[in-house]
């Protein structure tokens, strides 16, 4: 197929405005000299420690997701753009969500059908009609971006649960300082190192009314057989917040409390890491062993916050997705900044026809899926693969969108034979709280495989750094 | 700080404290089956090792006889017992990773080394192994792991459970290396003297890296008499109990200094360490050395108890 | 009609628990065919936590036990002055609209026979009203009121084919049934007067609610072949029987747990 790619760097012959410097410290680099490079940034990362855990698979349990040393540039203009569709994005999701678990205008409305929401099954009965602190219920999203051209991004999802990574946005930053100092003398780049802080006072603006004096914020993770127990771990050391497992808190009076060595403490604020299934075995899955028993009560009554909010789910649905556009034209009366990529609702027996007829042509998602997984990327799948895929589709349309197959941007990528153009996209983390706030950088992951369009750590994906530059 | 953290880095230091006193058991071992008259105690030394390590009945339950070979894999590298190396090593960097962050790099840089490198001679070939090679690899790891904690280590809460972790551990161990070695060897006072029983004796303080000290302290024969005195009572002696307990009393009183509160715990820890410190050798011969030990070792455990319900279990109000 | 309510739940332990929480939806729904005159919820030695009315209109209350203990109970008392609405939910102020009552959950989950059950007893309906009557009366008629067949954990198409159950049976069945037909439907907890000639069905009761548009929720007691009159307590509402339960709780220890429950209905004097 000959699809023409965006490359990031190139324009023809052409070097574009962004990665001009970069050029020079490119061609400056001998092999052997890249060679040791590589290898002192895989030392620094199993040093400090951020490998991704993976248990019961034999092999190295602490994996490292591949770094590539050549970071991905946006000028301050492209930024500007992004950050303003992006902050337009959370606070339309979050309006959608204040709705839907209030009085549903948007669906009095017929602006999005009610059984999207309320048979969704990330709707959450348990929580209709508590307006969470602020209002707000996703405080950190995740909006997952790919580029097609100069001036074109799309929002292939919305993450407004947990979204994961963020340690790896600010890690790869890091990194490319302590490596290539002089990079960071030649190129003005906007700093992303004001991200714990942004999210520690985010996290503090939406405690309780009943919290007393400097709001106490924990981490709730699942525990250290996580694989992103790494990350849990290392934002609650550069945030200065404890990191608790479910079994460190208890509920009494109403309020939460941390089991600590010198007694009970408050806590008012609660960033939690699992599933809201796993939340409180009182009111979610009864054999949860991560939670809190007692939680959701205390979170009902106003004793505590919980990030996000349990429910928040119903927003980042596949399914819900097509319709955030007209979220945002419904709630802040806008046009949408970033566009969604079209996509084919395989519930509907029109679209299910299209997307039959041209599978090998689309990118097909399970509606509840994430991580690359039991999806379907037509032009790059067999034969057989395609005809294994319709039959399950055939199955279970609900449980399907599908979308063309996006011709994701390049940028350059250092490769066994030197430096080739990968596909990229982009994770930005928003935060939600008094103000939204999006420090100038993200996460971006590449497909380090050769035309391969998929760029899950997962799935052989790996990451870059993110500059913004300054004006 | 987190009750779960302390009891983490609590445990950190009673793992690596154990793979120490493991490795220096394997040590002892080792040098007795070297001895040319190891005929009939020879198998007698190896039970009492496992004795000493508390693992006897797992050994028994998964090898049966009491083979060298068998008894140098079960006590370094066997993941079905919890006390050996391995076993110690893994746990303690696990925890380590648990409260990564209340960990320094060097601290963490030094259990995961450690960690890496016994994942390393786990491939290696076993009779390519000198047992004097794992031995000396574990003392030097476990000697690098408390240098990173002494130097780089923040003086606050944290350390105190660190510190409180490695006394109660050691206190247990030596009280146990002690009491095997008597029960078995010595029944009754007046056997001490024999050649044999002055080479175990050597034996057992070369492998705790005393027998030069001993000498300094002592001068002159090995008697039951200054063992005890080396291992119980000397001040001197980094290994003896009441060294032990004292340390202990100084992390118990600066968490009560941190907490700026203290409680049965370090009433209790204190009452140990100053009935030894007042007990004579006499004293604990007239009581029975087996008596002695056996009290101390429930005294200790005890206190461990008090330690776990005052800050570790998250109990406490 | 005045109700009165004694009701005692005690669970205890064959070791003692490190502590124990507790979330209660033991309060009367606020409806017009329910008045409460008074009311208690006790738990000896317990610490009152948060409450709140969730988006269904019930009334949550925390509570937590310091441990150790052995026993934990929870006393309920009170009086309800109550009318008959025949079944009909009025003026029960609620946020979680009723299309979100159309998700199943495991034991609502409808099989083939159920699903042939639904149909069946749908087909002729004259209204919504109509449609809903005859679920339940096939309900009724599929499966006999028998204590001690079914379990916690038995499903509407397990009870069906057993065609014997409980009232939480019932209920389960008559959700299942209601969703094929595309009715929104709840299951409901309370409490039933059973009084000189009524069926001898526990006190502690459940049955449940079918929407019907233009009415809103309307109870049907499938066990009884009725629907909730003023011999009724409405309590609270959810997907399912662990979803509506009155008592949720959980003990930490690894003492095992035995239950005792009391539950009296009674008709004060006017």
């Amino acid at each position: 197929m000959a699809t023409e790619y965006f490359n990031e760097m190139y324009h023809g012959d052409q070097v574009r405005p962004p990665y001009a410097r970069l050029e020079d410290w490119m061609r400056a680099m001998p092999a052997e000299f890249r060679a040791m490079k590589q290898a002192e940034a895989e030392a620094l990362f199993r040093r400090i420690g951020i490998t991704f855990a993976v248990y019961g698979e034999g092999g190295d349990p602490d994996r490292l997701i591949p770094f590539d040393m050549f970071p991905r540039v946006f000028t301050q203009s492209e930024w500007r753009r992004l950050e303003r569709g992006i902050k337009q994005r959370a606070r339309a999701l979050n309006a959608f969500l204040l709705d839907v678990y209030g009085r549903g205008e948007i669906i009095r409305a017929g602006r999005v059908p009610a059984r999207l929401v309320y048979q969704n099954a990330a709707y959450e009965r348990a929580v209709a009609g508590f307006t969470p602190p602020r209002g707000v219920y996703s405080h950190i999203v995740g909006i997952d971006l790919v580029r097609t051209g100069p001036d074109d991004f799309f929002v292939l999802e919305d993450n407004c649960r947990t979204p994961s990574g963020v340690s790896y946005m600010l890690e790869n930053r890091e990194i490319m300082m302590r490596m290539f100092p002089a990079l960071f003398r030649e190129n003005r780049i906007e700093p992303v190192d004001g991200y714990p802080g942004l999210l520690r006072r985010t996290l503090a603006s939406v405690a309780p009314a009943k919290c007393e004096g400097e709001p106490v914020v924990a981490i709730l993770t699942p525990g250290h057989f996580n694989s992103a127990y790494y990350e849990h771990s290392f934002l609650a050391d550069l945030m200065g917040v404890e990191l608790v497992e479910g079994a460190d808190l208890f509920v009494e009076g109403g309020f939460v409390w941390m089991r600590t060595t010198e007694g009970p403490k408050r806590v008012d604020v609660i960033y939690r890491r699992i599933d809201d299934a796993y939340l409180d075995p009182l009111c979610f899955r009864p054999d949860s062993m991560l939670g809190v028993p007692g939680l959701m009560d205390v979170y009902r009554s106003g004793g505590v916050t919980i990030a996000s909010a349990p429910g928040a789910g119903v927003a980042d649905d596949k399914a819900i997705y097509t319709f955030v556009p007209e979220m945002i034209r419904f709630y802040l009366g806008e046009e949408p900044v970033l566009l969604n990529v079209p996509t084919w609702q395989c519930a509907k027996a029109d679209d299910l026809n299209y997307v039959l007829d041209q599978l090998s042509e689309l990118v097909v998602k399970e509606v509840h899926g994430s991580g690359g997984y039991g999806m379907l990327v037509g032009p790059r799948a067999s034969k057989a693969q395609i005809e294994a895929f319709r039959a399950r589709l055939v199955a279970n349309p609900a449980g399907y969108i599908a979308q063309p197959t996006l011709a994701l941007s390049t940028t350059p990528t250092f490769v066994n034979e030197g430096i080739a153009p990968r596909h990229v996209d982009l994770r930005p983390y928003c935060l939600v709280g008094e103000r939204i706030e999006l420090v100038p950088g993200g996460l971006t992951r590449v497909a380090l495989t050769e035309g391969s369009l998929v760029v899950n750590s997962s799935q052989g994906g790996g990451v870059k750094d993110t500059w913004v530059l300054a004006e | 700080m987190l009750s779960r953290t302390a009891e983490n880095l609590f445990w950190i230091a009673r793992y690596i404290e154990r793979a120490e006193t493991m490795a220096r058991l394997l040590e002892v071992g080792a040098r007795i089956a070297l001895m040319p008259q190891a005929g009939h105690g020879y198998r007698n030394e190896w039970e009492s090792l496992l004795r000493a390590s508390g693992t006897a009945s797992g050994f028994a339950l998964k090898y049966g006889d009491p083979v060298q070979r068998n008894i140098e894999s079960f006590l370094f590298f066997d993941r079905d017992n919890p006390s050996s190396v391995a076993s110690c090593l893994e746990r303690a960097r696990e925890n380590g990773r648990i409260v990564r962050t209340a960990l320094t790099t060097q601290v963490w840089d030094a259990l995961n080394t450690a960690f890496q490198e016994m994942r390393g001679l786990e491939r290696v070939p076993r009779s390519e192994l000198e047992l004097s090679r794992l031995t000396e690899w574990t003392l030097r790891h476990t000697a690098m792991l408390r240098g990173a904690i002494d130097a780089s280590l923040l003086r606050n809460d944290g350390y105190e459970y660190l510190g409180l972790g490695f006394a109660l551990e050691r206190a247990d161990n030596t009280a146990r290396l002690l009491d095997v070695k008597y029960y078995v060897l010595l029944p009754r006072v007046d056997f001490v003297g024999s050649g044999l029983d002055n080479y175990q004796w050597q034996t057992l303080l070369r492998a705790l890296s005393s027998h030069r000290a001993f000498h300094w302290a002592y001068g002159g024969e090995i008697t039951a008499g200054k063992i005890a005195h080396f291992l119980i009572l000397n001040r001197q002696s980094p290994r003896s109990l009441v060294t032990a307990t004292g340390a202990a009393v100084t992390h118990l009183d600066g968490l009560a200094r941190a907490y700026g509160r203290a409680g049965p715990v370090q009433t209790r820890a204190r009452a140990l360490h100053e009935a030894l410190e007042k007990t004579t050798v006499e004293e604990v011969f007239e009581e029975g050395l087996h008596e002695f030990l056996t009290r101390f070792v429930r005294d200790v455990s005890g206190l461990a108890v008090m330690v776990q319900a005052s800050y570790l279990s998250g109990e406490a109000r | 009609m005045i109700l009165t309510v004694s009701h005692a739940t005690t669970y205890r332990y064959s070791a003692p628990m490190r502590g124990a929480v507790q979330s209660l939806r033991l309060f009367p729904a606020r409806f017009e065919g329910q008045n409460v005159l008074d009311w208690q919820v006790e738990v000896p030695s317990g610490i009152r936590g948060g409450s709140f009315r969730d988006g269904a209109g019930d009334k949550i209350e925390g509570w937590s036990l310091r441990g150790p203990i052995t026993e934990v109970s929870v006393h309920v008392s009170g009086r309800v002055e109550t009318q008959d609405l025949h079944g009909v939910l009025r003026g029960h102020r609620e946020v979680v609209p009723a299309a979100a009552y159309l998700r199943t959950s495991p034991p609502t989950e409808a099989d083939a026979a159920l699903s042939d059950l639904a149909v069946a007893a749908g087909a002729g309906a004259q209204d919504l009203l109509d449609r809903a009557h005859r679920l339940a009366a096939a309900v009724t008629a599929a499966i006999v009121y028998r204590p001690g067949v079914t379990h916690e954990h038995t499903t509407a198409a397990e009870a069906l084919a057993l065609g014997e159950g409980v009232c939480q049976d019932h209920a389960h069945a008559l959700i299942a049934a209601a969703h094929v037909l595309d009715m929104p439907a709840r299951y409901v907890s309370g409490y039933l007067f059973s009084d000189a000639q009524g069926a001898a069905h526990e006190a502690a009761h459940a049955w449940a609610e079918l929407w019907v548009e233009g009415l809103g929720w309307v109870g049907f007691d499938a066990a009884n072949a009725c629907c909730p009159d003023a011999r009724y307590i409405r309590l609270g509402s959810g997907f399912d029987a662990r979803d509506a339960a009155p008592i949720r709780g959980l003990a930490l220890g690894e003492g095992l747990e035995s239950l005792d429950v009391a539950v009296a209905v009674g008709q004060a004097q006017q």
